[in-house]
């Protein structure tokens, strides 16, 4: 067990060290990327263009330059924006974690809820109106783009309908911390909940229901039934334990995804200051050192939603747990 | 006739199609006495699982259509409310599956899976549940029940996972015990295991027992009672001894000839039957077997009721007046008189 524990820590650290040289080079050492004539400015004198460079370091050579930036990204954690300088990368990308988390736990607990009940129901009425019309509506959801699904969320609660008893309650555009009001913070992410949540609940929605009409197929479910139990038993104790580890699977990879960054679309237009809208300010300016905080953050949560994946899914699939 | 545990009288099952129903089992009747070891024999798609679970009301297709009488202890268990029916499964007939492999929960584990019908039909705690499921696999024949109850199906080899499904389906001690080719899927060695055990809970707590099977050893070795099934109708029914030394309909007779005589020099090659039976939406007129039968005559252009010739009924005009010429001639061929 402990043994199993420390090669996947040794994977994880694996895979972000490989990240990290990626999107080192990519950034870095791409022709044309040139940070320092970037950070100069347009009309900058070749005598400030050498200036940035040795203030940067980046007349170094290019191992040397990666090695820095990592030894002050996780080892030092001083390093500095290139844009603003003076502002610390790694306080900023604490700050951004909790809103993210907020969002997307949130939102996780209305597709888990959502997904599986709308699939359980078509799967229950399967091959009636009802399911063909339940999985229309999941594949609306999967369809809708978050950006413009998002926009047309604002421009209902926040504008058309707001001053409607029914959005009335809808507060501004941005976040409250829960520490500081947690019901402030429950009415700004409930929009936002909802619109991360409509393609998962699609998704799921829809997956479950492959999954669970192929089970209502196998032999076992005819076995359960001979044995005298009611359907509302085969059908949790039975169809959904085994479809759970196709979606216990699913679930752990869009939540690692989501929680690190993921949700960029969603945080730019709510206006969520977490973890995606601080890499969609560093991209939009090229911040290096930002992007690649992030970059690592993200790539931490995805390895770790794989491994954390791995565990569960032995735990909940016998078969996995003999095969290791 | 009060010994009579199940009476099935015309039973039809048909399914909507495209091109119209399709009749897959064609008034199927038949009687199943206490205690008694019925043997369900015939082709694949002769329409015997269809019979086991067209009894067990486990036919879920929406475009099946089902009709005839199904007396189980007096009551007509197509009238029974899906509640009633579902008291009635596992607890009073139990069903035994063809493939252990797939009629399994491969989630739960297998003692896990046997409490939990004992739990449901008979509300027992968790803990009786537990001792009653490991005494049961232990009656099996299982070596260490303790350690098996808490293997994953995968975990067991498939005789293990059949005696298991047994242990399951007699758990709640059913008057009536369904296998639906429970040795197909096991090699030769366990299948005889498994009759053995099938025989032993016959004797032991005195259930009936519907044999579905297309294998003639097994019918030979278990059997009290044989039911030949042809293209959805029973064309033969007869005590098992009858109907092996006997055979009335040309069908049955086809299929004795196929197994290797036991004795005497081996034929060069075993007779089979030519052709193949029809598709239910296909049959021919008259006698379904007619086609293949080597014997059909004019009158095999109606379809024959079962006759009654002896002990034994057969759906031939062959039989219409008591037993006849060829089945003579064809036993004495047989045992190489």
């Amino acid at each position: 067990m402990l043994l199993a524990v420390v090669r996947r820590a040794f994977d994880m650290v694996f895979v972000m060290f490989g990240i990290s040289v990626i999107a080192f080079l990519i950034f870095f050492a791409t022709p044309g990327s040139d940070p320092s004539a970037r950070i100069a400015g347009r009309n900058a004198t070749p005598e400030m263009l050498a200036q940035v460079r040795a203030s940067f370091g980046f007349d170094r050579p290019l191992y040397v330059q990666y090695g820095r930036l990592m030894q002050r990204l996780f080892i030092a954690r001083d390093l500095t924006s290139f844009v603003n300088r003076g502002q610390k990368v790694v306080p900023a990308v604490l700050q951004a974690t909790p809103v993210t988390l907020s969002l997307v736990f949130g939102a996780a607990v209305i597709w888990l809820t959502a997904g599986i009940g709308l699939g359980i129901v078509a799967t229950i009425f399967r091959g009636t109106v009802i399911d063909k019309g339940l999985m229309l509506l999941a594949l609306c959801g999967v369809s809708m783009p978050v950006f413009w699904f998002g926009s047309v969320m604002n421009l209902i609660t926040q504008s058309r309908f707001h001053d409607t008893w029914l959005f009335s309650w809808v507060p501004g555009l941005g976040y409250t911390s829960f520490f500081e009001s947690p019901s402030l913070w429950f009415k700004t992410l409930v929009v936002p909940w909802f619109t991360l949540s409509v393609l998962f609940i699609g998704l799921y929605a829809r997956v479950l229901r492959a999954s669970l009409s192929e089970n209502y197929q196998e032999d076992y479910v005819r076995t359960a039934r001979a044995k005298g139990l009611s359907e509302s038993r085969i059908m949790l104790r039975h169809a959904l334990r085994t479809s759970l580890i196709t979606l216990l699977s699913m679930f752990g990879l869009d939540f690692g995804a989501l929680v690190g960054g993921g949700a960029i679309l969603t945080e730019v237009v709510f206006n969520l200051p977490g973890i995606g809208r601080l890499t969609y300010q560093a991209l939009q300016n090229l911040d290096l050192p930002f992007i690649m905080a992030t970059v690592m953050y993200s790539t931490f949560f995805v390895v770790l939603a794989n491994a954390l994946v791995d565990v569960a899914h032995a735990w909940l699939d016998p078969r996995v747990r003999d095969a290791r | 006739m009060s010994d009579n545990i199940l009476e099935i009288r015309d039973l039809t099952v048909a399914f909507r199609t495209e091109q119209g129903p399709v009749e897959i089992l064609q008034g199927v009747s038949f009687d199943v006495k206490a205690g008694e070891i019925v043997s369900v024999v015939g082709e694949s798609g002769s329409g015997k699982s269809v019979t086991s679970l067209a009894i067990m009301r486990l036919i879920t297709d929406p475009n099946a259509m089902i009709s005839g009488t199904i007396r189980y202890k007096g009551r007509n268990l197509p009238g029974l409310s899906a509640r009633e029916m579902r008291k009635l499964r596992g607890r009073e007939i139990a069903m035994i599956f063809q493939d252990p492999m797939t009629a399994l929960t491969p989630v739960h584990t297998i003692g896990w899976q046997i409490a939990e019908q004992l739990r449901i039909h008979f509300g027992v705690g968790a803990k009786a549940a537990r001792t009653r499921s490991v005494e049961l696999l232990g009656k099996m024949g299982i070596p260490d029940p303790e350690r098996a109850y808490g293997c994953f199906p995968h975990q067991l080899s498939g005789g293990m996972r059949q005696r298991a499904m047994i242990a399951m389906a007699i758990s709640c001690d059913p008057a009536i015990l369904i296998a639906d080719e429970p040795t197909t899927a096991l090699d030769v060695t366990v299948q005889a295991q498994i009759l053995d055990l099938l025989q032993d809970l016959r004797r032991e707590y005195g259930s009936s027992i519907i044999l579905i099977t297309h294998d003639m050893g097994v019918v030979s070795t278990i059997a009290d009672r044989v039911l030949v099934m042809y293209s959805g109708r029973i064309i033969e029914n007869g005590a098992k001894s009858d109907l092996l030394d006997k055979p009335q309909h040309p069908y049955t007779l086809g299929l004795m000839r196929s197994i290797p005589p036991m004795t005497g020099e081996r034929p060069h090659r075993l007779p089979s039957i030519s052709g193949s039976p029809p598709l239910p939406g296909n049959r021919p007129e008259g006698c379904s077997f007619r086609p293949r039968c080597e014997f059909s005559f004019s009158k095999c252009n109606a379809a024959p009721p079962l006759f009654r010739c002896n002990e034994q009924f057969a759906a031939c005009f062959l039989a219409e007046n008591g037993s006849h010429q060829w089945q003579r001639n064809s036993a004495q061929e047989r045992t190489g008189e």
